[in-house]
C-alpha cells in the first residue's frame, strides 16, 4: 500500500522531467545502469563518469535539476549519458527520490541499477581485479537482489575550505582520510533496515544532537522491478526484504562502501548557496551544521583518521565485508 | 596419441568460452563432444558450431532441454557420451566438463596422469549413508520421496511436498542391486565402465528409476558406477568448491596464482569475464610433460576462510552486513577486556601504576558522565571515537564495541563504578557481564572514599551515597546473575584492604601473564584514616552503608606488606 502511495508520486513527480538527451534506446538488454540527481556539479562530472565507466557501467540516466554551470551541456556531449532537466523543486520531490523513482520504474525495470550523487563512490570486494559486471553475475547466481553499503565519509587534511575539488582530479586523493569505527546501528523494524550513524559528521557537527546526525546505511545497488520504490534517499526501500542486507545470526553477508567525497572546497560555498535555497533535508539542518561548522576553519582530521589505501584496508577494518565472495 | 582420452561437454551460456576450451582441448588432439542447451538460442548455436568448423574431432551431440536438478542433465551426459563411445573408438577414458570448467594444465599432462592410474575410474562416490554435506537438507530422501515439482521453479510448494510425503511415510522402492551414491557430476571414468553402463539390460529401469530422484545428475553415474568399476578413486578430477549453500564458488582473474599453485587439471567454475586466466591457461605450452600430482588442499584453505567468514563472521564486529540478534553474536567483543570498579578510589593513581606494569591501555572512567576519559584524557580515540558524553551515551554500547574493535591487538582496561553512565537498566553492565572477553573486578563501597575526602558535610553528600549505593547493590546483582559469562570478582572493600595485594597479583596475572614473576611494587593507597569514622556519621546521618564490608571504626593497622609474591 505504501509503495503504491510511492509509485503514484514518482509517476507524478516524473512528469516534472523533461528530456534533453534521451538515449535511453541504445541501451542493452542486460546493461547495468547509473542513476543520478546534480544541480552544479561540474567540476565533479569529468572523474565521476570515468569511474563509473571503468567499473563497467554502461549508461548514465541523470537528471539536473537547474544547473547554471555548464554540468548540463558536459553531460548533454556524452554519449553514454541520458539527460533530463527540471527547475521544480529538489525538496518537494522528496531530494530527488521521487524523479529517481520515475526514472528506475521507466527504465531500470530488469537492470542492475546503481543510484549514487555525484560525490559519492562505490566499492565492492575484489573491485579493483573484477569488474562490476563480475559482482552483479555472482548477486545473481547468489539469488540476491540487492547490495547493500555504508556510506563513508572522507575527508582532507587541514580545513576544509582550503581544499578544493580540481575538475577532473580524483577528490579521493585530497579527501583520502576517514574514522574507521565510530559507527552507532540499530535496527528499523519498520522497514528492516539497519541505521546506522556517526562516522565523522556525527563527531564534529552532531555531538550535542546525535540523533540528528544523517543516516549512513545505504543499498545503491539493486535488480530493479518496476515494483520496487526508493522510500528515503537510498537509505531503504520497498519492498522490505531488499533492506535485508545484513546478516542476523552472526555472519557476515557480502557488502561494500560509499566513499563520501563532500568534504572539499565547493562545500563551503554550496553549503551557503543550499541554505538560501532551503531545498534540503530537515530545513537543510546539515548544511546549517556545516556552514557554521566551516566558517571556523573546522578541520575533521584526528590523529586517529585513517588514509585510505584500497578495500581490502577497508575490508580488513570490518567497514565493508567479502562475505562468501572470495 | 592423445586421443585416448576424450571429453563431453555441457555448455548453455557464455559459448565463446566453451568455444575457447573446446578448441585447446581438441587441438591437443582429444576428441570432444559437446551438448547444448535445447533452451540456448539457435544463432548461438550456430555460432558456436561455426567457430569450430575447422575442428573435425568436435562434434556436436542430440539436445536436451536442461533443467537444474532434473533427468535432462543425465540423459545429455548419456547422449554425448554415446556419441563420443561410439564416433571414437579409440577413447578409452571420458572426462566430463561443463562449459565454465577451464584446464589448467596441457591435456597432455592429464593423459600421463590418468596412464599412471590404469583401469581407474575418477569419480566422486560417497554413500547416502554416510554424507554429510549435502546442502539444503535432503540426502537419502533425495532417492526414497517423490518429486513432481521442480525446486526452483516452486520451492515453497516443493518444500510442503516434501513435508507431506515425510508425515504419510511415502517411501519409493530403490531397485535392486544398487546403494544410492551421490558426487559431483564433473567424472572421468574409462570406456569399460561406461559401456557397461550404457549397455546394462537393467538399464531401463535404472533409468525409470533415476527420472524421478531429485538431482539425478549428482547421483546416476554415482551410483551405478559402484556396479561395474574395476577399480575407483572417490573424488571429482575436477577442482570446484562450493559454499556453504551448495553454489560452487567462481574463480576469477586475481585467482590465477591460486590456480596455478594448486597443479589440479581442471577448475570449474570461472567467471566468463576473466579473461586473464582465459589467456594464461589456454595458451600453448612448453610441450614438456609435467608430472605434478594435483595439491587442490591449498585452494581448499581459501574457501574454507570465506565461508568462515560467512556463517560465523568476526567477533566483536557490527557492520553493514552484520548486526546480529543478541545472543547470536559468536563473541560479543573483539578480544579481552578489563573492567575495573573501586580500584582507582582506594589507589592513588591507579591508572598510571597499571599501565606502567601492564603493557596495555588503560582508561579512566570511559563512561564518566560529563566526558569520555579515554588514556592520556585525549579528546579522540582509535577508530574516530569522540570524547562528547552525548555521542557515547546515544548508543554506548556501540562505544564499547567500537573501542575494542579498533583497538585489536592491545588489551583495554578502563574503570567503570555506580557513577558511570548505565545505559538504560543496566544495559551496559548487562553486556559486559554477559561477554566471556570481560574481565570485571569490583571493590563494593569504594565509590564512598572519594565523598569521604571531599571534605565535604556528611548531611549534604548522604543522599549521594544513598544513590550510589543502590545503584551499585544492582549493579552487583547482575554480576551474581545465573546468565554471568564474564570473568567476574567481587570483593568488599573490607575484604580487598585486609590484604591488597594477593588480588591484585591475581589480576595481574591475567592481564599480562607473561610479566608475573617479576616483583611488582604494588600502588599507594589513600589515606583512609578516619573512613571508618566516616562511615559511622553516615549511619548517624539515617543512611546505612553496607557495600563496604566490615569496616573498623577504629584506623587500619598497617599492611603485612606492600610486595607482591
Amino acid at each position: 500500500m505504501r509503495r503504491r502511495r510511492w509509485l503514484f508520486r514518482a509517476r507524478r513527480k516524473g512528469r516534472e522531467l523533461r528530456a534533453v538527451n534521451d538515449r535511453t534506446g541504445a541501451i542493452d538488454r542486460d546493461a547495468i545502469l547509473l542513476f543520478a540527481t546534480l544541480r552544479n556539479e561540474k567540476p565533479r562530472l569529468p572523474y565521476f563518469l570515468k569511474y563509473y565507466r571503468d567499473l563497467g557501467v554502461q549508461h548514465f540516466l541523470i537528471v539536473d535539476n537547474g544547473s547554471e554551470d555548464g554540468s548540463g551541456e558536459y553531460l548533454g556531449a556524452q554519449p553514454d549519458v541520458s539527460l533530463w532537466r527540471t527547475g521544480a523543486s529538489y525538496k518537494a520531490s522528496r531530494f530527488g527520490m521521487d524523479w529517481m523513482n520515475a526514472l528506475l520504474r521507466r527504465h531500470g525495470h530488469g537492470h542492475w541499477s546503481l543510484v549514487v550523487d555525484v560525490d559519492e563512490f562505490f566499492l565492492y570486494p575484489f573491485c579493483d581485479t573484477r569488474p562490476l559486471r563480475a559482482l552483479t553475475d555472482w548477486l545473481d547466481d547468489a539469488g540476491l537482489r540487492s547490495f547493500g553499503t555504508l556510506l563513508l565519509d572522507v575527508y582532507p587534511r587541514g580545513a576544509v575550505k582550503d581544499q578544493p575539488c580540481i575538475e577532473g582530479r580524483n577528490p579521493l586523493e585530497i579527501a583520502c582520510w576517514f574514522d574507521s569505527a565510530n559507527y552507532t546501528i540499530t535496527r528499523n523494524a519498520a522497514f528492516r533496515n539497519l541505521w546506522i550513524q556517526g562516522g565523522p559528521r556525527a563527531r564534529a557537527f552532531f555531538a550535542d544532537q546525535p540523533k540528528a546526525a544523517p543516516a549512513l546505511n545505504k543499498v545503491p545497488l539493486v535488480k530493479w522491478h518496476r515494483s520496487y520504490a526508493y522510500v528515503s534517499s537510498t537509505h531503504m526501500l520497498l519492498p522490505r526484504g531488499l533492506n535485508l542486507t545484513y546478516d542476523t545470526l552472526g555472519g557476515e553477508k557480502a557488502s561494500g562502501c560509499l566513499l563520501h567525497a563532500k568534504f572539499l572546497a565547493t562545500l563551503g560555498d554550496k553549503a551557503e548557496e543550499e541554505l538560501a535555497r532551503g531545498e534540503h533535508y530537515m530545513g537543510g539542518r546539515e548544511y546549517h551544521a556545516y556552514a557554521r561548522g566551516l566558517d571556523d576553519e573546522t578541520n575533521l582530521w584526528t590523529k586517529w583518521s585513517e588514509r585510505f589505501i584500497n578495500w581490502r584496508q577497508l575490508e580488513i577494518m570490518g567497514l565493508m565485508s567479502k562475505g562468501s565472495w572470495a | 596419441m592423445s586421443a585416448r582420452l576424450g571429453f563431453i561437454m555441457l555448455v548453455h551460456t557464455a559459448l565463446d568460452r566453451a568455444a575457447q576450451v573446446a578448441r585447446f582441448v581438441a587441438q591437443a588432439g582429444s576428441p570432444v563432444v559437446i551438448h547444448v542447451d535445447a533452451r540456448t538460442p539457435p544463432q548461438d548455436r550456430a555460432a558456436l558450431v561455426q567457430a569450430l568448423a575447422d575442428l573435425p574431432d568436435v562434434r556436436f551431440c542430440r539436445r536436451f532441454r536442461c533443467d537444474w536438478g532434473k533427468w535432462s542433465l543425465v540423459a545429455a551426459m548419456q547422449a554425448a557420451t554415446e556419441r563420443l563411445l561410439g564416433d571414437f573408438p579409440k577413447v578409452e577414458r571420458v572426462y566430463a566438463m561443463s562449459g565454465a570448467c577451464l584446464p589448467l594444465r596441457p591435456v597432455a599432462d592429464l593423459q600421463a596422469w590418468l596412464d599412471r592410474h590404469p583401469d581407474t575410474d575418477f569419480i566422486e562416490s560417497v554413500s547416502v549413508a554416510d554424507v554429510n554435506w549435502t546442502k539444503g537438507g535432503l540426502s537419502e530422501e533425495r532417492f526414497t520421496l517423490h518429486f513432481p515439482v521442480g525446486f526452483k521453479t516452486n520451492k515453497w510448494l516443493f518444500d510442503r511436498l516434501v513435508d507431506a510425503q515425510r508425515l504419510l511415510h511415502v517411501k519409493r522402492d530403490i531397485p535392486d542391486g544398487i546403494v544410492p551414491h551421490i558426487g559431483s557430476q564433473w567424472w572421468c571414468l574409462t570406456r569399460d565402465t561406461l559401456e557397461a553402463i550404457l549397455k546394462d539390460p537393467m538399464r531401463p529401469v535404472y533409468d525409470r528409476y533415476f527420472k524421478r530422484v531429485w538431482i539425478p545428475d549428482e547421483s546416476y553415474f554415482q551410483t551405478l558406477v559402484r556396479l561395474h568399476t574395476r577399480r575407483i578413486e572417490s573424488r571429482s578430477p575436477t577442482l570446484g568448491k562450493f559454499d556453504h549453500q551448495g553454489k560452487p564458488h567462481v574463480f576469477y582473474d586475481d585467482h590465477l596464482q591460486l590456480l596455478r599453485r594448486s597443479d589440479c587439471f581442471m577448475a570449474r567454475k570461472i567467471w566468463r569475464g576473466s579473461d586473464r586466466l582465459y589467456q594464461h591457461f589456454l595458451s600453448p605450452g612448453s610441450g614438456e610433460v609435467n608430472h605434478a600430482e594435483p595439491q587442490p588442499s591449498r585452494i581448499d584453505r581459501h574457501f574454507a576462510r570465506a565461508t568462515e567468514q560467512r556463517i560465523r563472521g568476526r567477533a566483536g564486529l557490527y557492520m553493514a552486513s552484520r548486526f546480529p540478534m543478541q545472543n547470536r553474536e559468536n563473541g560479543k567483543t573483539a578480544e579481552p577486556y578489563s573492567v575495573f570498579q573501586g580500584f582507582t578510589e582506594v589507589f592513588r593513581d591507579f591508572e598510571g601504576w597499571l599501565s606502567s606494569v601492564a603493557n596495555c591501555r588503560v582508561h579512566g572512567h570511559l563512561f564518566a558522565p560529563r566526558k569520555v576519559e579515554f588514556a592520556g584524557r585525549e579528546k579522540t580515540f582509535a577508530g574516530g571515537l569522540s570524547y562528547s558524553a552525548s555521542l557515547r551515551d546515544y548508543n554506548p554500547r556501540a562505544f564499547l564495541t567500537n573501542l575494542l574493535w579498533s583497538a585489536r591487538g592491545e588489551r583495554q582496561c578502563f574503570q567503570f563504578g555506580p557513577g558511570d553512565t548505565q545505559g538504560r537498566r543496566y544495559d551496559l553492565l548487562w553486556f559486559m557481564a554477559t561477554d566471556s572477553n570481560a574481565q570485571i573486578s569490583v571493590i563494593s563501597g569504594a565509590w564512598a572514599v572519594p565523598l569521604y575526602l571531599s571534605g565535604r558535610d556528611v548531611a549534604e553528600i548522604r543522599r549521594e551515597a544513598a544513590r550510589l549505593q543502590r545503584i551499585e547493590s544492582d549493579m552487583i546483582d547482575i554480576l551474581h546473575s545465573p546468565h554471568v559469562r564474564a570473568r567476574i570478582r567481587i570483593w568488599t572493600m573490607a575484604e580487598f584492604l585486609e590484604n591488597p595485594a594477593e588480588p591484585l597479583h591475581l589480576l595481574f596475572d591475567e592481564i599480562a601473564p607473561h610479566v608475573q614473576s617479576r616483583m611488582i611494587r604494588i600502588p599507594e593507597l589513600v589515606d583512609l584514616n578516619g573512613f571508618g569514622s566516616f562511615l559511622q556519621d553516615l549511619r548517624n546521618q539515617g543512611m546505612q552503608p553496607v557495600l563496604m564490608g566490615d569496616f573498623p571504626t577504629t584506623p587500619l593497622p598497617p599492611g603485612p606488606s606492600h610486595r607482591m609474591k
